[in-house]
């Protein structure tokens, strides 16, 4: 190294002192850097006058091979590709003054080389290099503020943390809150999110969604839980929104759904189609009534059809409802198709064959199917202890099942059971 | 300065009992708990994301020629620091069960959070009795002791009286008594057997058979009955198979309808906490409610082993508290 030293001064007694000692301040770093985010470095560093450009390419040391091949083997081994971040950050944002922050120095006159304590904990140095070249040398204000200190993010890490003050589109997308945590739990999540360009990417999405109607409080929760709807085609998902408005889906109702079911929009219009299809035949309901449903609960397009398909031949066979009352229950409470059949059969049990509720009375009120078991015993046995467990119509003191299950607790006891709440809670530790 | 989550924290670290409701599996309660303690810890007021103070060139200068020194100060947040980037400040807490409790039988169950696991180690190394509610169907027998299995065998009960069954729970009390002192790696015959019996340390170390220190009918309404249980070392599975033995004994079959705990240790019924009372909140209450009384009672180690001296004298005492509550529940349940 000290040769090449020997050799770029003698090129440079030839030039002027003030080139001479630019030169200097970078070619010091040059020795004792490391590797490629010098390289970096000079590859942006546009205020580089040409002469030295010229020199370092001319220098020998300046040779890609050795440099780059450890690193490269780095770059193989991040699991955040740091490396097209910087690259593309360099080329794109070279001009920005966003990456200028890096100048974080108390104090620009009085230039210290802010490269050398960097340098200083990176690689062992070369100390004669260093005392040749004093750190107290004074060179002009503009190439003080030109130098600009190489970031200081790892090249790999497990976390977006490390990148999220760096980056654009992370911080942009913190500030429109996507919880960046929950999603660099998810596999090659993070590495996709860095990769993304907010201009080119990002943005015409976002502007796409604001397009349709979705709420700008809603974005960070539709991108928290479907991040990949930021590499989906632009095109299909127009051509998707057209479908479904072609469907008679109201614009409104489009935006509410895509909220709702943040996984919606990268379907294909096919599967789409298909499923739409499949709810319209099996529960043999009307167009308007299907449209119905699914704006409702928008997910019964997203997930698979089996469990579905399960629980409705649950319902005919198992539980023994009739058709019409099956379309009834889906119409009134959606949910019921796509709830856990472990769950449901037990319910079930427990309403008809102990509380001993018939079945019509059950499609009349098919809110009880969606409670929690564990509510339901509870209440039933407080009012059967109290003696007044009457779910018939017909017979004086009838208590609606709707009530029962979706009134609040205090409104229960002091309404429908007639007592207080703490005998409730005491009540409960009998059971 | 901590910050508020990690005081409340400390507020939240300690011994509670919740009341298990039967059907459910402990864990799930356990895991329930500790969401619920987390939602609570987390929504604690965070701190504010520090400042960052940043130097950015003049916008709009040109890259080719040299910069002016104008640079302009910004102070801005960083994000790096943000709660939505680091995730929440609490993401785990070590909530520990004492005594299990199977998915079929309810009732107290002792749960520790932090620092209190280390309490509850050492609870249950000294000798805790615990007191269940035992529910009893006569007439049939069944593969697995309880209402809900296969029945294996039917027969009559109406030859069974309140005080043939106060005669075979008596013996069944003494046998149990006598494996108690069998346990206790004493040798029967010298004094200091006698001193620690008039103590009442008299009683197995660690892991023994499943003993019943205090047996006794609360209710008896045939084919029902309701029996109070204050045992050492049990599992409710054995239990049920007591169950089975008293009817056994009584020249009849019984099943068993169900296991409540109502106190294990020092934690009661009264203290426990139903599932609409499983918040932060009400959970840092019970906490304190505990310490407190912990201070007031001058909990000890020894004071512990002492129920096996009083055995009937406490039995006595837990039911007269619940017997209001039990009396008016079996009446509810044999209507």
């Amino acid at each position: 190294m000290p040769c090449s030293f020997f050799l770029c001064r003698v090129t440079m007694a030839s030039s002027c002192a003030q080139l001479c000692l630019k030169c200097r301040s970078l070619l010091c770093s040059k020795t004792v850097a490391t590797t490629w985010q010098h390289s970096t470095q000079v590859r942006h560093c546009r205020t580089v006058t040409p002469v030295i450009t010229k020199v370092l390419n001319g220098s020998s040391f300046f040779s890609g091979n050795h440099r780059t091949s450890p690193a490269s083997q780095r770059w193989k081994q991040q699991m955040f590709c740091y490396s097209e971040l910087s690259v593309k950050h360099l080329a794109t944002e070279a001009k920005e003054d966003k990456f200028k922050e890096e100048l974080s120095r108390a104090d620009v006159v009085a230039y210290k080389s802010p490269l050398l304590p960097v340098n200083e904990i990176q690689m062992p140095l070369d100390l004669d290099a260093a005392a040749e070249f004093s750190a107290l040398e004074e060179i002009t204000h503009e190439e003080a503020v030109s130098i600009s200190v190489p970031a200081a993010i790892p090249p790999s890490s497990t976390s977006l943390r490390d990148y999220v003050d760096k980056s654009e589109t992370l911080s942009k997308l913190v500030q429109l809150g996507v919880n960046l945590w929950k999603l660099e739990q998810r596999p090659n999540v993070g590495t996709m999110l860095l990769k993304l360009d907010f201009n080119m990417d990002v943005a015409p999405r976002l502007l796409f969604l604001k397009h349709i109607g979705v709420e700008e409080s809603h974005i960070g929760y539709i991108i928290t839980h479907n991040p990949f709807i930021l590499t989906e085609d632009l095109e299909s998902l127009q051509a998707r929104v057209n479908y479904l408005k072609s469907k008679k889906f109201s614009s409104e109702t489009v935006a509410s759904m895509v909220s709702r079911a943040p996984y919606l929009l990268n379907f294909s219009v096919k599967r789409l189609d298909n499923r739409l299809g499949f709810y319209q035949q099996q529960l043999n309901l009307s167009a308007s009534n299907t449209r119905n449903i699914i704006a409702r609960l928008p997910r019964l397009l997203c997930g698979s059809l089996e469990p579905v398909k399960e629980n409705l031949k649950v319902c005919e066979i198992e539980l023994g409802f009739k058709e019409n009352e099956i379309q009834h229950i889906a119409l009134t409470v959606p949910k019921v198709l796509t709830a856990n059949k472990r769950k449901l059969t037990q319910l079930f049990d427990f309403i008809h064959n102990t509380m001993k509720v018939p079945h019509h009375l059950i499609t009349k009120f098919p809110q009880v199917l969606n409670t929690k078991y564990l509510r339901v015993r509870e209440r039933h046995l407080f009012l059967e202890f109290l003696g007044k467990a009457q779910y018939d119509p017909d017979l004086p003191n009838y208590i609606s099942l709707d009530r029962l299950v979706s009134l609040p607790d205090e409104i229960f006891c002091t309404e429908l059971a007639l007592a207080t709440l703490e005998d409730f809670y005491l009540f409960q530790k009998t059971l | 300065m901590a910050a508020p989550a990690v005081r409340m924290f400390r507020r939240v670290e300690g011994l509670f009992c919740v009341y298990k409701p039967s059907g459910v599996h402990w864990k799930l309660v356990r895991d329930n708990i500790e969401t619920k303690l987390l939602k609570g810890l987390n929504a604690a007021p965070s701190q504010p994301c520090p400042q960052e103070v940043r130097f950015l060139a003049q916008p709009g200068g040109d890259a080719e020629a040299p910069k002016g020194l104008t640079l302009s100060v910004a102070s801005v947040p960083a994000l790096s620091k943000h709660p939505l980037v680091t995730g929440p400040e609490f993401q785990y807490l070590q909530v520990g069960v004492g005594h299990r409790l199977d998915a079929f039988s309810s009732g107290v169950l002792v749960l520790a959070v932090g620092n209190g696991n280390k309490i509850l180690n050492d609870l249950y190394r000294t000798r805790i009795t615990r007191v269940h509610l035992v529910f009893h169907c006569l007439g049939s027998a069944t593969d697995d002791f309880s209402h809900m299995g296969h029945v294996v065998e039917r027969s009559t009960y109406g030859h069974i009286t309140q005080d043939k069954l106060d005669r075979v729970l008596a013996m069944l009390q003494g046998a149990n008594q006598k494996s108690l002192l069998m346990y206790s790696n004493v040798d029967m015959r010298s004094q200091e057997a006698y001193e620690m019996a008039v103590q009442g340390l008299l009683g197995p170390d660690g892991k023994s058979a499943p003993i019943l220190t205090g047996l006794r009918c609360i209710r008896f309404e045939p084919p029902n009955f309701t029996i109070e249980v204050q045992c050492l070392n049990e599992t409710q599975k054995y239990l049920r198979k007591v169950v089975h033995e008293i009817g056994l004994e009584l020249r009849s079959t019984a099943v068993c309808k169900g296991v409540r705990r109502t106190r294990d240790g020092p934690f009661t019924l009264q203290d426990a906490l139903t599932r609409h009372h499983w918040t932060a909140s009400d959970i840092m209450q019970a906490i304190q409610q505990y310490k407190s009384s912990k201070k007031n009672k001058n909990y000890s180690r020894s004071k512990v082993k002492e129920p096996g001296l009083h055995p009937l004298e406490e039995n006595t005492t837990d039911s007269q508290q619940n017997e209001t509550n039990v009396e008016a529940v079996a009446a509810g349940r044999t209507e």
